[in-house]
């Protein structure tokens, strides 16, 4: 099988993730959204130490994958604090860093 | 003319200087303290240097005529690179002359000022700060180097500034002290660049070395060093186009108008002139230029004195006047310069006992100056009105007196030019002479003679209320005015007969150049002069002293008398060529300042904030428009990478 096809799921699975940060609202599915982002860079990095024959991408996966379990417990704990304030996990609602 | 070191006598020169800077220090450092004996240190210090003034005198005249120039040097006074100023001092006849002059009329002045001073408070202040005038002159008389003349000249002016402002409580003598300082810095600006071109020239500013030089010096940039520095005499003297300050300085107290404005320091510019002559001798058209100035001067400085009714003024016109003839005489040339000094020196004791009187009336008339509020006050004030009288009598050139022989021996030198300069010159100093005569007869007339016209003010048709004892002054005031009486009658004829004054200066001025080019024959000179003074006299008896003088000054006048009553228009002159313009340009940088430069700098911030205002509406708040940023970024950073690696 050829590894083009993982590369194309992969670039598939990064535009939905990209889409889906873009045009939801929702903290908690914008956050998922991140993660497929996530997780599609790592199906790439794994093709790519399938297609080269080493390990170098399946090492950067795991590096990924940690900083993505760090993150979703700081991103949740965030969405948590947000929502319990202002009763809203909204992103358009949480504006009010602005000019 | 060789020049010799001083020596005996000589050597203590900067004793006629050290003694009145010495007292000018004590009264004006030592305070109050000095109030009970200070008027009596300031008379001490300036009738001690005359004393010593009188033995240089004396040993100079010991001396064989070539060996009466000699120099003191007091050593380096400042020195950088070529520039090498000596603090010296120059005993020549000239300076001697007047050293005598400053420290003599200056001294019977100062006992004057006792009398006259009593009543002020600051009376032991006035002292020295006329102390430090006299130190101040003498060391412009004295200095022997273009420098140490700009030290004392300035120091006069300081004097000058000091003493018109006296009475400080008046706007007007603040307004009129600072009116002369700045005229007078018009000129001190022709005399710096004057002494400038010198040293740019020469490479130095020693008098010595400049005149032995002079030749060097190319004709362009000697007319422009003559005409600057008559510009500088312009200034002090009071003379065409500076001659505005001179009546308003009359603010000052009486015995500083008769020293510093009459006598002593607005001589000073003839004596730039006639300390110059080299210079003038190299330049024809700079000396032309000089005539042109005194003749134009002598004869605004009488049209003026004519319509004054205030007794100062008047006799300020008269000096504006005077120093115009010996102008004149200097910018004659070689024919002219000791008849300048001759003039010079009778002028300083006529007019010093003029203006002497004329605050001895003041004094017993509460002050007042104005001539219409006088009258009839010869019987009041004998002895003023004899002195004054005699003083009269010399100034319009009545026959024997100083005046006569002074004022006639520079009428002849004008005829003598020849040419039209002999009758312009000439013609204008006969004229100028019938209307001294004039001017000064309606002054005499209006204030002794007539009616008693500040009887009636006290209770009369005109009555104001105002009331006046006229009292003769007492003794300490009227002695010095006797003796410049007896200056005024004597002085011409002991320095002009033989040409005694002629052949005493010839060391400092050069051999008289006698020019005999004059369209009318010499003996018919003096007769004129004494015709045309005797009809301005006659006039004047006719217009003032046969009618009753008005004590309102008439309001409607003709047309020459308004124009001399607003001194020919010589301060609206000032003001529409000088001040307005300087007050147009200070507008015009003012608004270039606040609408140029201001506005580059406020435009600048007033750009960067408009700017910033609006950009930073694109920080939203919105997280998903920056992720769309960042996205969109990202895009185009790699779709370039792609394209250029391509």
């Amino acid at each position: 099988m050829s590894p083009t096809y993982y590369l194309l799921l992969s670039a598939l699975l990064f535009s939905i993730g990209a889409v889906g940060v873009l045009v939801r609202r929702n903290a908690v599915v914008v956050f998922m959204c991140i993660e497929l982002m996530l997780n599609a860079v790592n199906l790439t990095l794994v093709t790519f130490a399938r297609i080269n024959g080493t390990l170098d991408g399946q090492i950067m996966a795991f590096f990924v994958m940690v900083v993505a379990a760090a993150e979703v417990v700081v991103g949740l704990a965030i969405i948590m604090s947000i929502f319990k304030t202002r009763r809203s996990a909204s992103v358009d609602d949480a504006n009010l860093l602005k000019y | 003319m060789e020049v010799l070191p001083a020596e005996g006598l000589g050597q203590y020169a900067w004793l006629l200087v050290a003694l009145p800077a010495f007292g000018a220090l004590v009264l004006l450092v030592g305070g109050r303290r000095t109030d009970r004996w200070g008027h009596l240190l300031g008379c001490a210090t300036v009738l001690g240097a005359f004393g010593f003034g009188v033995a240089l005198f004396v040993q100079s005249l010991g001396l064989p005529a070539e060996e009466r120039v000699r120099e003191l040097s007091l050593g380096t006074w400042f020195g950088v690179e070529a520039l090498q100023v000596d603090f010296g001092i120059r005993l020549d006849p000239l300076s001697l002359t007047f050293v005598l002059l400053i420290t003599g009329v200056g001294g019977l002045i100062h006992v004057y000022s006792i009398g006259y001073m009593s009543d002020d408070a600051g009376r032991r202040k006035f002292f020295g700060q006329f102390n430090l005038f006299v130190a101040a002159m003498l060391v412009l008389v004295l200095g022997d180097s273009f420098v140490t003349l700009y030290l004392g000249w300035e120091g006069v002016g300081l004097a000058s500034y000091l003493l018109i402002g006296w009475y400080q409580g008046r706007p007007s003598a603040a307004t009129a002290a600072k009116k002369a300082f700045l005229m007078n810095r018009v000129g001190d600006v022709g005399l710096v660049l004057a002494i400038f071109l010198l040293f740019r020239e020469l490479g130095t500013t020693q008098y010595t070395e400049v005149f032995a030089r002079a030749g060097e010096i190319d004709g362009a940039t000697m007319l422009a060093i003559t005409i600057l520095l008559l510009l500088g005499a312009c200034g002090k003297s009071g003379q065409f186009p500076l001659q505005a300050w001179l009546p308003d300085a009359m603010e000052g107290p009486t015995p500083v108008s008769a020293l510093i404005h009459a006598a002593t320091m607005v001589t000073a510019g003839v004596y730039l002139i006639a300390r110059c002559n080299p210079l003038y001798d190299l330049s024809e058209t700079g000396r032309l230029i000089v005539a042109i100035i005194g003749a134009i001067t002598l004869l605004l400085g009488a049209i003026i004195g004519c319509a004054y009714d205030d007794i100062k003024k008047v006799l300020a016109y008269s000096t504006v006047s005077q120093i115009g003839y010996m102008i004149l005489a200097v910018g004659l040339g070689p024919a002219g310069y000791a008849f300048a000094i001759l003039h010079l020196l009778t002028h300083g004791f006529f007019k010093a006992g003029l203006f002497l009187g004329a605050g001895s009336v003041m004094h017993g008339m509460h002050d007042e100056v104005d001539m219409r509020r006088m009258g009839g006050l010869a019987r009041y004030l004998p002895i003023t009105f004899v002195t004054f009288g005699l003083g009269y009598l010399a100034l319009i050139g009545f026959p024997f007196l100083s005046g006569y022989y002074s004022k006639d021996a520079i009428i002849e030198a004008a005829f003598d030019e020849g040419g039209w300069q002999g009758w312009t010159f000439g013609g204008i100093a006969l004229l100028a002479a019938g209307l001294t005569a004039f001017y000064m007869t309606r002054l005499v007339l209006m204030t002794f003679f007539g009616e008693e016209r500040w009887k009636d003010l006290r209770a009369g048709d005109d009555s104001d209320g105002a009331e006046y004892h006229p009292h003769e002054s007492p003794a300490v005031m009227w002695l010095p005015m006797v003796l410049l009486a007896v200056g005024s009658v004597g002085a011409g004829y002991l320095l002009y007969s033989g040409d005694r004054l002629l052949s005493w200066l010839e060391p400092s001025l050069g051999a008289e150049v006698a020019v005999d080019a004059s369209p009318i024959p010499h003996a018919l000179v003096p007769l004129l002069t004494v015709a045309i003074s005797a009809l301005g006299a006659l006039v004047a008896y006719l217009v003032v002293g046969r009618h009753r003088v008005p004590v309102q000054r008439p309001a409607r006048v003709s047309l020459p008398v308004r124009a001399a009553r607003a001194d020919l228009y010589g301060n609206a002159i000032n003001e529409a060529l000088i001040a307005r313009p300087g007050t147009w340009a200070t507008r015009a940088l003012v608004f270039m300042d606040n609408k140029g430069v201001d506005g580059l700098v406020n435009g600048t911030a007033a750009l960067l904030g408009g700017t910033s205002g609006r950009v930073r509406r694109l920080q939203t708040g919105f997280v998903r428009s920056y992720a769309l940023g960042m996205l969109g970024g990202s895009v185009l950073v790699i779709a370039t990478l792609l394209a250029v690696s391509l």
